[in-house]
């Protein structure tokens, strides 16, 4: 449904001098998705959610949605973002505040270029209110309205001209905490609904990993990698990828040999040798960076059967209510390990550490 | 959106295809541009070049300035200038950074309704505050006199306003509340922690004033000093009508008589102009550089700050006798002896006897004044029409200076303030050449007067625009884009109701200014086009002192009512004060 090649923006900076915001970024939307891209702030998912939007110009590449390509440099295609057809809703909301909640939703039937009558568009609106739960608050001024109910409008506003595509920029992150977690169930109940093609943009991976089918993980102008929530946390691709999604432990390690087949390898790391797994082929003397989850460190009073265990210490633990974070010394390195608050070990009593060779991900730095 | 999106690519790859936008956008970059600058390059054109007539074309000439600077005469003119806009510039200071501390720092009883009352001398036009300090002041029929001469039993002249002094002293005294405002938000904006700070580590009041206090305000109070000179020097009212009987002259009255003289010369009036120019320019300029400058003092953090204020004891008695006798020489004695004066046939001095002939005859005389009706109708006529066409061409240049990164866009910023500079009737004298100049016909109608006043107080519809503008996020107009609507509808229907506060407010601000202009009306007018201003100009040159007394009181009492709908409409939509 929206395809993306090639994409290139560079901005003057300050003192003239390029910016590069978003470089060779490449991906493929299907019909009813919902495609995160997912980076730290300055990595050019924004950059490129806009270039989509049409409210910025990049430099090279080709934007298509559906059929009909409405960016391209090298045909000197750039349709303006009034007449590609878009939702979109922004970190702000960008609610019109001198307006009710029924004009604001209507706007977009009012100025669009197929003209209906009003009471099409009274219909159309009411019942893009109705599908966010605002029916009853339509002849209320808009600047009165809560920031989650804010939200919703924005969403109903970018929803009411049914859109090609739907286009969100952070638009949780003005939200308090609770709000957030529930609008989350929300937005993804509406998605999956409606099952509209919808590009997402944020930095916080957890509502990345919630509501996706698939995610682009940015950095610096770059995608680093693309996958399913599950591909992105179990199988990162590289250590920024591990390091920005989720939790991890990282180790330095070389490479001693492949240990059987399916991408398994022993590995030397200042624990000793280990077991490890790789997705793509490693060679003896090959230096790698481990990375080990915390809940993939497994805890134990009692030795435990299997490869990779350890003896170590308990160091520090903090309690989280439905889990625990627990930092294990062995020798002079310390893990992290995420363990159910039912274990009850003392700091500074030995425990035995276990990881699981599989979610044990050497990675080429 | 396009290329004047939020960021400008390095290159953009395609052409941008034609809109509607492009055709408004241009418009008003183009009134903008030849507003600011073509009066401009006329009158510095005239000032090199001999009078053009129908015998005799124009002739490169350094005779201007050779008569100019030649005399002796211009260095008395320069001398007088100076110290004019000197002493006018330190009284209002003076009074308005006394006030202002008074009103802020102390807790001097009923400071708050004297914050309210601080804004309704600049009500009064100069013009006609100059008059009714004639009638207060001058040797002969000025009521102070003789009430001081009746006290003491003299002959004695204790005031004489038709002087450098009296001159310095209504000039800086009508001015004052820009000073009180300026200075008001000066204290405001200083964070009271600093200065309790100071105290906390062993100061001493002294020595916070001198040490911290100073130091703080220092840019304001520069910027303040600057602003006033500027204006004190462009002041044509005042050295009008009290410089001109006794023949001290400044640059504005030396450029009026000038032109006012047969034959006019108006090569000479440019030569006054350019140099009154180049010194209200090193001023504006110096302003600029010390407000930008000020931004680095960090006292500015827009936070609302509750200041300790000063427990004054029974000094507050005499802080209140301050404010009613500030209230008293600049509301209440000017508006007093206006009306007193416009109740008389004849002008007569106060007395029992004068007060049984009070009557209402001048006011029946004005109504009926041949030129009047239609000098209210020109004035309204061009107050509404000016402040319509400024307020919402300086929102579109306001968009693109505030909103896009349009290349040059600094530079039309400069453009449209540029008239800043201009004296009014230093403009004036531009526009009257450039359109004696160029045959479109304009001259001696009343469009000329339109465009006097549409270049005039551009920059305060931008200054307006510019404020509100500022607080309008980028998302909310984006949202209209991806909404479907046009640049046009964009602009129609969510940029200006937003801009709503700042465009109201300034549109009422320029009606106000417009019907109280003098300076550079009286260089354009012609029978037919005069405006209100000019008919109590010409009730003063006749000597019909009573009809113009009639005709400043109803002028004041409308301006009055215009200003507190102003206050009404800006409580109503949420705009800060006028």
């Amino acid at each position: 449904m929206l395809t993306v090649k090639g994409l290139c923006t560079e901005y003057l900076g300050e003192r003239g001098q390029a910016i590069r915001a978003a470089h060779d970024v490449a991906f493929e939307v299907p019909q009813g998705k919902l495609f995160t891209l997912l980076g730290p702030s300055g990595c050019g998912k924004t950059t490129t959610l806009r270039s989509i939007a049409g409210l910025e110009r990049p430099q090279r590449g080709e934007i298509a949605v559906g059929n009909g390509v409405v960016y391209s440099a090298e045909r000197r295609i750039f349709v303006p973002p009034n007449q590609r057809g878009l939702g979109m809703v922004f970190q702000s909301y960008a609610i019109w505040p001198h307006m009710t909640v029924y004009e604001n939703a209507a706007f977009p039937l009012r100025v669009g270029r197929r003209k209906l009558s009003r009471p099409q568009i009274e219909e159309r609106v009411m019942r893009v209110l109705g599908t966010v739960d605002l029916a009853d608050m339509a002849q209320r001024e808009a600047t009165k309205l809560s920031g989650g109910q804010q939200q919703r409008l924005a969403l109903a506003r970018a929803l009411v001209m049914e859109p090609r595509v739907l286009l969100l920029d952070e638009p949780l992150s003005n939200l308090d905490a609770k709000l957030r977690e529930r609008m989350r169930f929300e937005l993804k109940r509406l998605q999956r609904e409606l099952g509209i093609t919808t590009v997402y943009v944020t930095h916080d991976q957890s509502e990345a990993l919630a509501l996706s089918h698939a995610i682009a993980v940015m950095n610096r102008g770059r995608i680093e990698q693309i996958g399913t929530p599950r591909e992105i946390y179990e199988r990162p691709l590289n250590q920024f990828v591990a390091d920005f999604v989720g939790t991890t432990n990282f180790l330095d390690a070389t490479v001693s040999g492949a240990d059987g087949a399916d991408g398994f390898y022993r590995v030397r790391c200042e624990l000793g040798e280990l077991k490890a797994h790789a997705h793509e082929a490693l060679r003896p003397a090959d230096k790698v960076v481990l990375s080990v989850r915390p809940e993939d460190i497994f805890l134990s009073e009692s030795r435990p059967e299997g490869d990779n265990v350890w003896q170590g210490r308990v160091d520090q633990k903090v309690f989280l209510g439905e889990s625990a974070d627990w930092q294990v010394a062995i020798g002079e390195r310390r893990l992290q390990s995420r363990v159910h608050p039912s274990l009850r070990t003392r700091v500074g009593e030995p425990i035995y550490v276990r990881i699981d060779p599989e979610k044990c991900v050497a990675l080429k730095p | 959106m396009q290329a004047a999106g939020e960021a400008a690519p390095v290159f953009a790859p395609a052409a941008p295809k034609f809109d509607a936008k492009w055709l408004i956008i241009a418009a008003c970059v183009a009134l903008t541009l030849y507003l600011g600058v073509v009066p401009l390059a006329f009158l510095l054109w005239q000032s090199f070049f001999t009078p053009q007539s129908a015998a005799k074309a124009a002739q490169f000439t350094f005779g201007n300035y050779l008569e100019a600077y030649g005399s002796a005469d211009t260095w008395l003119l320069f001398g007088n200038s100076l110290r004019f806009a000197t002493g006018a510039a330190a009284v209002s200071f003076c009074i308005g950074t006394l006030l202002a501390w008074m009103n802020e720092r102390t807790n001097t009883p009923f400071k708050g309704l004297f914050f309210a009352m601080s804004v309704i001398p600049l009500i009064i036009p100069g013009i006609l505050f100059t008059v009714a300090w004639i009638l207060l002041g001058s040797p002969k029929i000025g009521i102070i006199n003789l009430v001081l001469q009746r006290v003491f039993e003299t002959d004695a002249v204790f005031i004489n306003v038709y002087s450098l002094g009296g001159m310095i002293w209504v000039d800086g005294l009508h001015y004052s509340p820009v000073a009180f405002l300026l200075m008001t938000a000066a204290f405001r904006a200083m964070d009271p922690s600093l200065e309790e700070s100071a105290i906390m580590s062993g100061a001493g009041i002294l020595q916070v004033a001198r040490r911290v206090t100073l130091p703080l305000v220092w840019p304001a109070i520069f910027a303040t000093l600057l602003i006033l000179f500027v204006r004190a020097i462009e002041s044509f009212e005042v050295p009008a009508l009290l410089g001109l009987p006794v023949g001290l002259q400044v640059f504005t009255s030396a450029i009026y008589q000038a032109v006012h003289r047969y034959p006019s010369q108006i090569g000479l009036a440019a030569a006054y102009a350019v140099t009154l120019l180049a010194i209200t320019s090193v001023g504006v300029y110096l302003q600029s550089r010390f407000s930008t400058d000020g931004s680095r003092y960090a006292t500015m953090t827009g936070k609302g700050f509750r200041p300790r204020t000063i427990d004054l004891g029974r000094w507050r008695y005499l802080t209140t006798a301050i404010f009613l006798a500030y209230f008293l020489f600049i509301v209440l004695l000017p508006f007093l002896v206006l009306l007193w004066s416009s109740l008389q046939k004849f002008y007569s001095v106060p007395s029992m006897e004068a007060l049984h002939r009070l009557t209402l005859d001048p006011y029946r005389t004005i109504i009926d004044y041949p030129n009047l009706l239609r000098a209210v109708w020109n004035s309204l006529l061009l107050a509404v029409a000016s402040a319509t066409i400024i307020m919402l061409v300086t929102a579109v240049i306001c968009w693109i200076v505030v909103k896009t990164r349009m290349p040059g866009r600094w530079l039309l910023d400069n453009f449209a303030s540029l008239p800043m500079v201009f004296p009014g009737i230093v403009l004036g004298l531009a526009i009257m050449i450039l359109y004696l100049t160029l045959p479109v016909g304009v001259y001696g109608t009343i469009w000329i007067m339109l465009i006097a006043y549409v270049t005039r107080f551009m920059p305060y519809g931008l200054r307006y625009n510019t404020t509100s503008m500022l607080q309008i996020h980028k998302e909310l107009e984006e949202s209209a884009a991806m909404s479907g609507a046009t640049w046009t509808t964009t602009f129609w229907r969510v940029i200006i109701p937003l801009l709503k506060p700042g465009l109201v407010a300034g549109w009422i601000y320029i009606v106000i200014v417009s019907i109280r202009e003098l300076s550079s009306s009286i260089l354009l007018y012609s029978p037919g086009t005069e405006v209100v201003s000019i008919v109590i100009w010409e009730l003063w040159e006749n000597g019909q002192y009573v009809e113009l007394s009639a005709l400043g009181v109803m002028l004041i009492l409308a301006l009055f009512v215009l200003v507190l709908a102003a206050q009404w409409v800006g409580r109503r939509f949420g705009i800060r004060e006028l």
